[in-house]
């Protein structure tokens, strides 16, 4: 069983994040921060859609969370890491994490961690542009793009042009679970 | 490739290089960070195992280790059983025991760590054995010079002084050959080995080897200790003839070249004090760089691997 979205889905699922985020910060002074890989693309398709605005003031970072993975045990070959960008003052900063696909909510557990390595932001939130469910820690989306009924063992893969060449969903159920 | 041990340069493909370096480049970008540490070795542990004295590549290595997390034990050598006639072996039962996960061995024995890397579970890194092999060395020069060399290939690369005794020179132009960077040699006759790589240049006199016209010159520290038999008259006629002597930084300055020198120096033997100021040194990015490039390598490998499997 296969489920597929479209381009247009994931177009929607971006302007639904960026109208949740410029109906409660318009004017406020924010910063996204995408985590590689994906979440990267997913923050800049919402800045480019806030920059829209004007005098807003909008900063953007990118964070690599691999150092601070906690299944570094599992793994038969550590992640490729590549560059974080952090290039504003994360002390006092509105943050928001953007990534892909939530999940288990550990990759977040992560980000919050290195973010915290950069200094203290003033507050944290959270946009997903997925939410498949299926939390293992205690986390929640401040904003969600498309939410998603998925079993604990179905494969949701995401490609978004500027990784894969490709904007698409897909959804792959796993046979015996 | 997942691999337990890091011995040597030769047995490391241009792929597994490229991967080091390209991995090295996050690593250092924490260094600019006001929390220069990351989790990523958090409970593991790493033993430092040092024969021979060694200030910059032990501390290098040290903090490489803190700055992932690792908990660092130094096997302090002159205050242990070794003293009492602890063979290696029995050592390296004893470290076993401990499940250490990381061993970073130095020794005057040439393939030493690589007996060590076969005998326990543990990940050894060579941080120089004899006048065999000192990977990550190589590994932060290559670095170094990619650093201001994006695309290397067809630089080159002078090393002067005594090619014959130094582990620095067998790997650092091992790896710099991998990279397609071009090598040549300078040194007294006694201190070049005639035998070795054929695609290696050799020079004996100083202007040849500059009308050569190299990117990098490289300068290797002068072993005082080694020097019980003599292989050359003296240090001020070895300054003379190969060191950076104030003239010839002038020639190096007017034709733009970078220096390195894994250090430590020997100020008036190597090079003179300007060199210190030399603004296109390299000797300190070296220094900094050889921490991101340890790290990268803790990171890459995996202990536990069976043993030999490389």
């Amino acid at each position: 069983m296969e489920r597929t979205f479209t381009a247009e889905d994931i177009a929607a699922g971006v302007e639904r994040l960026a109208q949740a985020i410029r109906a409660k910060h318009i004017g406020q002074p924010i910063a996204l921060v995408g985590i590689r890989s994906r979440g990267d693309e997913v923050a800049e398709r919402v800045l480019t859609l806030l920059s829209a605005e004007d005098h807003w003031d909008l900063s953007f970072g990118v964070l690599d969370i691999s150092l601070y993975r906690d299944d570094f045990e599992h793994l038969h070959e550590n992640p490729s890491l590549q560059e974080s960008d952090i290039p504003f003052s994360v002390d006092g900063a509105h943050i928001i994490l953007v990534d892909d696909v939530l999940f288990t909510g550990r990759t977040i557990r992560a980000a919050l961690d290195a973010l915290s390595d950069y200094g203290r932001p003033a507050s944290v939130e959270l946009a997903v542009l997925i939410d498949r469910g299926h939390r293992e820690m205690p986390i929640q989306p401040n904003y969600v793009g498309i939410l998603l009924d998925t079993c604990r063992h179905d494969h949701v893969w995401v490609s978004l042009v500027g990784s894969d060449g490709v904007d698409q969903i897909q959804i792959v159920a796993k046979e015996n679970p | 490739m997942v691999r337990k041990d890091l011995l040597d340069i030769a047995s490391l493909d241009r792929g597994d290089i490229e991967h080091l370096l390209d991995q090295s480049v996050p690593f250092k970008e924490l260094f600019t960070r006001s929390v220069k540490k990351v989790p990523a070795l958090k409970g593991k542990s790493v033993l430092m195992l040092f024969y021979e004295p060694s200030t910059r590549t032990h501390s290098s290595f040290e903090v490489a280790a803190k700055r992932l997390s690792a908990d660092v034990t130094n096997f302090d050598v002159a205050h242990s059983s070794i003293t009492k006639g602890e063979s290696v072996r029995e050592t390296v039962e004893t470290l076993q025991a401990m499940r250490t996960d990381y061993i970073i061995v130095r020794h005057g024995r040439s393939g030493l760590p690589g007996m060590i890397a076969r005998q326990t579970r543990a990940s050894v890194i060579n941080a120089g054995d004899g006048a065999h092999a000192h990977p990550t060395q190589a590994l932060l020069d290559a670095f170094t010079i990619k650093e201001k060399f994006p695309d290397p290939t067809g630089k080159k690369v002078l090393i002067v002084g005594d090619i014959l005794h130094s582990r620095v020179a067998r790997s650092t132009s091992t790896i710099l050959k991998k990279l397609g960077i071009d090598v040549a040699y300078l040194g007294p006759g006694s201190l070049v080995p005639r035998m070795g790589p054929e695609n290696i240049r050799r020079f004996t006199d100083y202007q040849e080897a500059m009308a050569w016209s190299p990117d990098v010159v490289y300068l290797l520290r002068v072993q005082m200790e080694r020097q019980d038999v003599q292989f050359f008259p003296s240090i001020r006629e070895y300054h003379k003839l190969y060191g950076v002597t104030d003239a010839r930084l002038d020639e190096i300055r007017k034709r733009g070249l970078y220096i390195m020198h894994p250090g430590p120096v020997n100020r008036g033997v190597e090079l003179c004090d300007a060199v210190m100021d030399y603004e296109r040194s390299l000797i300190n990015d070296q220094v900094e760089n050889g921490i991101a490039v340890r790290m990268a390598v803790l990171y890459w490998l995996k202990p536990g691997v069976a043993a030999g499997k490389e």
